[in-house]
This record gives structure tokens, C-alpha cells and sequence, in this order.
């Protein structure tokens, strides 16, 4: 027999061991993310999946699912906070969306899209991260990177090959690659790997494709990230 | 290309003889990590290959371990790496000044090297040595109590490139300082005593240790000297001394109880990182009542039936490795630790120590761990917990040092005659960490319950004007409350008791903290990387006089959100010295309240300056208004 919790009223079906992120997925429920992949263990850094249950916030892509939970998400207070965390992103980074090959592909732009952000509001960090393009197929624009780590997990479980680390520290966190030189060209990578394909923003890009798909026909221009559908699928890239 | 190639060599040695000592386990990388950068004064690439291709750990893993720790460095820092204590105690009493002295005599800028790769001079979070200010931190090293006159024999030293064994050993005398001393510090315990006292305690059913019997038999009260001996923690109401205040017993008993998978045991940490800044009781613990916080250990695995334990020692207390290494010795060669320890058959215990490497967040249980297992010190999702899922996924306590020299304690004199001191909530007593304005600083032990105040008046300080208890993480006070007590019920703390006195500008104070938070975010979760960096922007905004009262609402949002959003106690935590020190010390911040209307921290004119040095031009025409954006 199946349990249940509640997401703002509605009540929703789990199974033991799932976590609300995931049953709410299943339900067809969008609650904001950008760290958590279905084909990935959750891994609980980006916070913009933060839900409310019984009155303390908590990540929902790793909070695992109880009977009878009373979960807020889709509140204005909630959403508030969430789009403080991206407007964090977009401040940190270089983001220049007008100019990012994956504008209108990308998972952090369609998420500020769905929570109404519409200034950075704080200053930007301007952070110095040079592009890496020494690969024959794959660049590198570090500039867009949000540390979320889904490319390191795809390269560590799915291709078995560990191209991708995060290292530094606090502010200076940053993604390297496996290689004494620091460049993608040096690795292993190929274009066919897992890892090539699960950056949520404009990191990793495919080249010579970049415009293949024109604006207003992409992912998030045909369907809001919030979707039904969209929720769980996977985000492909070209 | 000769000299190239010896020089590989020599690395690929190093590193193979340091890898042979941790038997090639890669769990061991922080270590392993550390001991090749003492042995190369970094960590060479060459001496990644090595350790890539000896352990087959891919080398991103390898440099995302090394990136993280302050300690360790992936590029040339020289052969002196000479770090300040940055902690705001070590600043009012000079550090900075020193720290420019030092800079001048040696023609080096701080946080670069020296143009001859001699030696690099930097800033560290607090070393641990307040009570003995200023301090720094060479190659690890502590040295304390610096003056001008000790910052010259150092210039002097460096510049003759004398090997640190030759320089003066007052240099690295690190005294103890301890003011008061109450039932813990005040005794005489013996190493084995508390061990014994804890068998004796039930004659009938001693001999057999924890790990003998299955977990399933429960606990029942009052049988079995493990038993017994848990019995005695939970009587006694000891609560950890890490901070938090977890019951013991109760962590203890959910470790003891927790299912064990084949080839798996029970592990006891005793966490000695020690980050919070102002406090420094655990090092004095460390340096003179080793055997008794080893004890505590010994006791503690006794109870919950583990065989392995480590001490999480912070790279800033490297110095203390060598002696506490000599007491495991000793304790191993008397029975107290090793096989069937004090003939108990079945009690195997033994302790090794790690030593960190400059990270605050790894005195999180679950980063502490992660670190442990020679990972990034990131803290992890939880559930579950360390009791069920620590070490290697085994059942795992975490323990301040503290709590373990008061088990010790417990286990010789029993629960209930330690429950008689303190108070209800609170039993027993509590080391304060006591620095900053005063005239004896150092170490008190008081039972719990003692007001503020009547620690003020022990150590000789006067003209108080706030006090910060436990740290940057913890509460500031201002005179209104110094009758309240040190105490769960009230004022729970870690240690650290830091004093300040009229002259001090408390808005300094809270923004050297917001520092420090920003310094030692993990990085890993969005609110606090980012927020604790934006929180440390604002705080400089108004201290270079751009502040208006929009950014203490935006502080006020900050707040909000690291609270609800962070991943761990750091983040929940770092806006808290803002806060307090905004609701009682405002004057503080209304005088840095120049504008009435929000102003940006981007100042023009000053952006100005580099064309107007390269164009030589200095005049007015030159300039912006700069009383453009102030209100009238
Ligand atoms: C950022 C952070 C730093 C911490 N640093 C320490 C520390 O240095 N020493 C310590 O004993 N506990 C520290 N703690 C608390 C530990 O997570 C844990 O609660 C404690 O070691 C448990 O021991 P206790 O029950 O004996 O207090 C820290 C917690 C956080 C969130
Ligand atoms: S490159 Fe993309 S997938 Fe990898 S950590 Fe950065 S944002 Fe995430
Ligand atoms: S709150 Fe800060 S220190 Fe803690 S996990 Fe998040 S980034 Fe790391
Ligand atoms: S999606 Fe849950 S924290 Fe990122």
C-alpha cells in the first residue's frame, strides 16, 4: 500500500526510500532545481529545491519522503528565497545570456524565467575564468558554471573516466579537469560521454552547433521549465 | 635534463616512502598529501603523477583534495611559509603592524612569494593561541607571543636561512595558562584509573567487552561492565562540549545499538579541530591532560564496543604530534591500548591521529569524517548520521576533546557524583577559553551556571563593553547581560569567552568575523558561498563609508536566507555576529550610515586612478565630485 504526504494541499503517493523531490516528479509536480538529475544520487549543493516542512527548510531532492509530511514549496516566501539563490548564481559567474550559445536550452536561465526574477539585484562578482576550447569538439566556458557537479558524478558513474573535480575552496570553488595541463584536451573526454551532456547551463558545449536550433524554438521557449513533462525528462542539448 | 630527471626521482621517493607508511590506502590522502608537501615545502605536480599512478586515484582527485586545505599548496610557496593568525585578538594586539614589519625587512608582499621563492607571508584564520598573542604559523610551526623585536630576529633568521630547528625554542614555547581549575583539571589521575575504576564498577559481568557480544542484546541497565559504563554517562547528564550539547549517552547508545555490516566496526573520533576562533582549551587538553582525554576514548569504546579510534588534530596544533604520538606509545606498551587492553578479553582499541590542514568546516562531525576518508572537508547530507553511517559508512561517535576528558572523569568517579556539580540542565563543569581585554587571560574551568560577570571579574577585565561567547558562531553581549549564565539553559558555548573592552569598535569586530565565515565557507552550498562573500562586500561597503540603511536590510535578508537555505552550521551561523552587534551596538553602525539613500560600492572616482596615474594628471578636473551621492 502506497503512502502519501502533501505538497501545498495536494496530496501525493510515494513509495518507501524516495525522496519528496523524486515523488514529487512522479506526481508531476515541478519543485525548482538545478543540482538534482533523475539518473543521479542527489547531491544537494544548489539549495534551489529547498522546501518547507513543518515550518523548517530543508533540500527536497535529499529529504526523504514521510507519511503524513505537510510540505510547502510553491509559497511566495519560498519562491523569494529561491529567486535570491539564483540571482546568487547569476552574480557569481559571467552570465551573459543574450550572448551564451545555450540561451533558452539552459536550466538556470528558464528557472529565473519561472520564479520572475528580473534584475540581478546584486553586484556582480566579474570572476576571472579563462575558456578552455584546446578540444577538438567540446569547449569549456567555465564563466557559466554553477558547481552543481553533474558533470563530475556523469564522468565518475557513467563514463568511468573522472574528467571533472570541483577544487578550491568556498568562493573559489571551481571545476578542473583531469589533466596535468588543466585542459580538456589532454583527458580522455569524447564528445559521446554522459558527462558531455548533463551541464544544466552553457559549460559544456557541443561545437559547431551552437545555433543549430534558433532562438524561440528551444527547449524552455516552447514550454516553461515547470512544464508537466519536462519535469524528469532528461535535458538534451542540441 | 639530468637534474630534471634526479629531481623526479626524488619526489617519486618521497612519495613512495609516505605512501608505504599509510600501507597505500587512499583514504589516508590528506595525510598522505601533507607529509609530501613537509617533506617538498609543497606539492610538486611530479609528486601527483606519483601518487596518481601508485594509488590509481585519477590526479583532478587528487588536486580537488589539495585545493581545498588552506595548509596544502599546488604551487611554490616558498621555504619559509610564514601565516599570521588572523583572528581579531591577534589585531588588537598588533598583529597587522607586525605583519607590515615583517613584509618590509624581508621585501615581500603578503600573500605572494618572495621574488627569490625564499619564503611567502600570508594570513591565517585563528591559530588557537589568544591567550598568547599575537601568533603565527611557520611551516606549522606556532610560534607565539610576537613582538617587534621577535619579528626582526625572524627577518634575520629567514634571511640567513637558518632550518627552523635552529631557531630559538622560546620562539615556540606555547604555555598552558590555565587560571582556574575545578573538578577536571584539578585532579590526578593516573593513566589506567578511570579504565579500572569503570571495570571494577560491576564485578559481575566485567570481563566481557562490548565487542563480544551482537548488538541485538540491547542494553539492558545495570548489567555488563560496557554497560555499566554507559549507564554511568547517562547518570552523570554529560552533555557534549563541542558546542551543541548533545547528550552523550544518547549519542553513544544509538552508535552501540546501530547494525553492523559484515566486516564492519564501531569507530570513536575525538574531534580536536578547534577552528572557532577564541578558543583554545582543547590544545591545553591536548598538551597536558593527553592520557586523560586517550582515556576518555578508551572508555567510550569500552561502552559502545568500538576497535578503532582517531584524533582529528587541526594542522594548526602540528606541533603537538610528536608528544601525543609518545603518550599513544606509552599507553599501547602499558595495555591501555592494543588487545584484550587491562586483560578484558575482546577490548581491542587503538587510536590514530590525523591531522587536518586548515579548515575550519572540518570540525563539522560529518566534514570531519568526510576529511577523515581523505575527501574534500564537505559536510554531507544527513540523514543518516554519523552514529549509523559514519567513518567508511560504519557506525561512528564524534566527541569534542572536552567531552572525552570529562568521560574520563565520569568513568573514574561515577555519573551521579558528577551530576552534583553544575546545574540541573547542565551538569558538571565547563572549560572557557577566556582572551581579549583582560588582565589574565587563559583557561577558567567553572561549574556550569557561573554568570559572565563573575568570569569578568576573575580574569581582571574592566571597562567591558561586550563579550563574545563561543566564537563568531556564538552570541555577543553587551553589559546589559552579563548576569546570565554559561549554561544550556542559557548561554551554551564551546569555550571561547571573548572580551572587549570601551576602546573597541564593535562594527570592526563583527566585520572581521563575516570574514572569517567567508574565508571558511566550503563552498559548496549556493546560500553560503555566495552569501557569506556578498555579506563580506556589504560589510566593507560601510566600512568604506558607502552605506546607507538599504544595506542593513540587505544584511537582514542575507540572514534570513543562510539561516533557512545553508547546508550546515556554518552557513546558518555567519551573519550572526552582524546581527547581534547591530541590535546592540548600532551607534557602531549609524556612524557608517553616510547616506540616506542606497549609493553603490563601485566608487568612480577612485576607478579613476590608475588614468590618472598613467596620465600624470592629479588636478580637480581630474576628479569626480565625490560629495556627488552624499545627502545633505
Ligand atoms: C562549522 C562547524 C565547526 C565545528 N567545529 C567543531 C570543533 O572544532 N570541535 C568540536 O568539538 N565540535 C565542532 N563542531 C561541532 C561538531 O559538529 C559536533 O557537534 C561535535 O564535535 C560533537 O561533539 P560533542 O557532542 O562532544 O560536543 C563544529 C560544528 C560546525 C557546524
Ligand atoms: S560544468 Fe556544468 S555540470 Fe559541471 S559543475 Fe559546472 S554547471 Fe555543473
Ligand atoms: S553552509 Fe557553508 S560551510 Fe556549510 S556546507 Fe554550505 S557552503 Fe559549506
Ligand atoms: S536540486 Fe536540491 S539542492 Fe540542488
Amino acid at each position: 500500500m502506497s503512502q502519501t504526504f502533501t505538497i501545498d494541499g495536494r496530496v501525493i503517493p510515494f513509495e518507501i526510500g524516495q525522496t519528496v523531490m523524486q515523488a514529487a516528479s512522479q506526481a508531476g509536480i515541478y519543485i525548482p532545481h538545478l543540482c538534482y538529475h533523475p539518473a543521479f544520487k542527489p547531491n544537494g549543493s544548489c539549495k534551489l529545491c529547498t522546501v518547507k516542512v513543518n515550518g523548517r527548510q530543508s533540500a527536497s531532492c535529499t529529504l526523504r519522503a514521510q507519511s503524513g509530511m505537510v510540505v510547502e514549496s510553491d509559497t511566495e516566501e519560498i519562491n523569494a528565497e529561491r529567486r535570491t539563490l539564483t540571482q546568487m548564481l547569476f552574480v557569481e559567474g559571467n552570465h551573459f545570456c543574450p550572448s551564451c550559445e545555450k540561451s533558452g536550452h539552459c536550466q538556470l536561465q528558464a528557472t529565473a524565467y519561472h520564479l520572475g526574477m528580473m534584475s540581478p539585484h546584486f553586484d556582480h562578482f566579474f570572476p576571472d575564468r579563462a575558456v578552455d576550447a584546446s578540444h577538438p569538439d567540446i569547449l569549456l566556458d567555465f564563466n557559466r558554471c554553477i558547481l552543481c557537479s553533474l558533470c563530475v558524478q556523469a564522468s565518475r558513474e557513467v563514463d568511468k573516466k573522472q574528467v571533472f573535480a570541483l577544487s578550491g575552496r568556498g568562493i573559489g570553488t571551481h571545476l578542473i579537469v583531469n589533466a596535468r595541463s588543466g585542459r580538456l584536451a589532454d583527458t580522455d573526454f569524447s564528445l559521446a560521454d554522459k558527462a558531455a551532456q548533463v551541464c544544466p547551463v552553457g559549460v559544456i558545449l557541443k561545437k559547431r552547433t551552437g545555433f543549430a536550433v534558433p532562438i524561440g524554438q528551444r527547449t524552455y521557449d516552447q514550454q516553461p521549465i515547470s512544464a508537466p513533462g519536462k519535469v524528469a525528462e532528461e535535458i538534451r542539448h542540441d | 635534463m639530468a637534474l630534471g630527471e634526479m629531481h623526479g626521482e626524488a619526489i617519486a621517493g618521497i612519495v613512495d616512502r609516505v605512501i608505504a607508511r599509510y600501507r597505500r590506502d587512499s583514504t589516508c590522502m590528506v595525510q598522505i598529501l601533507r607529509e609530501v608537501q613537509e617533506a617538498c615545502d609543497w606539492i610538486p605536480p611530479e609528486a601527483i603523477d606519483r601518487i596518481q599512478s601508485v594509488l590509481g586515484v585519477a590526479r583532478a582527485e587528487i588536486e580537488s583534495v589539495a585545493g581545498f586545505y588552506s595548509f596544502l599548496y599546488l604551487r611554490p610557496r616558498g621555504q619559509y611559509r610564514i601565516l599570521f593568525s588572523d583572528n581579531i585578538t591577534d589585531r588588537m594586539q598588533g598583529s597587522e603592524a607586525l605583519l607590515e614589519q615583517l613584509c618590509r625587512s624581508l621585501w615581500v608582499e603578503p600573500g605572494k612569494v618572495s621574488e627569490d621563492g625564499l619564503l611567502s607571508i600570508d594570513r591565517t584564520s585563528c591559530t588557537g593561541m589568544c591567550d598568547q598573542g599575537p601568533g603565527m604559523l611557520v611551516n606549522n610551526r606556532a610560534i607565539t607571543r610576537l613582538t617587534a623585536a621577535r619579528i626582526e630576529q625572524i627577518a634575520e633568521l629567514v634571511r640567513n636561512r637558518r632550518p627552523l630547528s635552529e631557531w630559538p625554542a622560546a620562539f615556540f614555547d606555547v604555555a598552558d595558562h590555565i587560571r582556574r581549575a575545578d573538578i577536571l583539571l584539578d585532579q590526578t589521575m593516573q593513566p589506567g584509573d578511570a579504565l579500572r575504576a569503570a571495570r571494577e564498577r560491576v564485578p559481575s559481568d566485567g570481563l566481557i567487552a562490548s565487542n563480544m557480544r551482537s548488538w541485538r542484546e540491547g542494553l539492558p541497565s545495570g548489567i555488563g561492565g560496557p554497560a555499566a559504563m554507559l549507564d554511568e554517562i547517562k547518570r552523570a547528564n554529560l552533555r557534549g562540549r563541542g558546542g551543541a550539547g548533545f547528550m552523550t549517552g544518547l549519542k553513544w547508545e544509538a552508535c552501540r545499538n546501530a547494525p553492523l555490516k559484515a566486516g564492519q566496526q564501531r569507530i570513536i573520533v575525538c574531534n580536536a579541530d578547534e577552528g572557532e576562533p577564541g578558543t583554545f582549551k582543547d590544545r591545553v587538553l591536548l598538551s597536558s591532560y593527553a592520557d586523560q582525554v586517550f582515556e576518555g576514548m578508551t572508555a567510550a569504546a569500552y561502552a559502545i564496543g568500538a576497535q578503532r579510534g582517531f584524533l582529528y588534530l587541526r594542522g594548526e596544533y602540528r606541533y603537538l604530534l610528536e608528544a601525543l604520538n609518545a603518550t599513544l606509545s606509552a599507553r599501547r606498551k602499558a595495555n591501555l591500548l592494543g588487545r584484550d587492553i587491562l586483560g578484558i578479553p575482546g577490548a581491542d582499541f587503538d587510536i590514530d591521529i590525523h591531522l587536518g590542514a586548515g579548515a575550519y568546516v572540518c570540525g563539522e562531525e560529518s566534514a570531519l569524517i568526510e576529511s577523515l576518508e581523505g575527501k574534500r572537508g564537505t559536510p554531507r547530507n544527513r540523514p543518516p548520521f554519523p552514529v549509523t553511517n559514519g567513518y567508511l559508512d560504519q557506525p561512528t561517535i564524534v566527541n569534542n576533546v572536552e567531552t572525552f576528558a570529562a568521560v574520563a572523569l565520569i568513568a573514574l568517579k561515577g555519573g551521579d557524583w558528577y551530576a552534583s556539580f553544575g546545574t540541573r540542565h547542565s551538569a558538571g563543569t565547563k572549560l572557557l577559553s577566556v582572551s581579549g581585554d583582560c588582565a589574565r587571560p587563559g583557561i577558567y574551568e567553572y561549574p556550569y551556571g557561573v554568570t559572565v560577570r563573575q568570569v569578568l571579574e576573575d580574569c581582571g577585565a574592566s571597562q567591558t563593553q561586550a563579550v563574545q561567547i563561543s566564537g563568531p558562531s556564538g552570541i555577543c553581549l553587551s553589559e546589559a547581560e552579563f548576569d546570565r549564565i554559561i549554561g544550556f539553559e542559557d548561554i551554551p558555548t564551546a569555550g571561547a569567552l571573548t572580551i572587549f573592552d570601551r576602546s573597541r569598535d564593535m562594527f570592526e569586530v563583527a566585520r572581521a568575523y563575516v570574514h572569517f565565515f567567508q574565508h571558511e565557507s566550503c563552498g559548496f552550498c549556493t546560500p553560503c558561498r555566495v552569501g557569506t562573500s556578498l555579506l563580506k562586500k556589504l560589510m566593507d561597503k560601510l566600512h568604506d563609508r558607502h552605506g546607507s540603511p538599504y544595506d542593513l536590510g540587505e544584511i537582514e535578508k542575507l540572514n534570513q536566507l543562510l539561516q533557512s537555505m545553508s547546508h550546515c552550521g556554518l552557513g546558518h551561523t555567519a551573519c550572526n555576529p552582524v546581527i547581534d552587534t547591530i541590535v546592540r551596538f548600532k551607534p557602531a553602525y549609524e556612524k557608517r550610515m553616510v547616506h540616506d539613500q542606497f549609493v553603490p560600492a563601485f566608487d568612480l572616482d577612485r576607478a579613476l586612478s590608475t588614468a590618472r596615474q598613467m596620465t600624470g594628471r592629479d588636478d580637480s578636473q581630474a576628479h569626480l565630485d565625490v560629495e556627488q551621492g552624499r545627502s545633505a
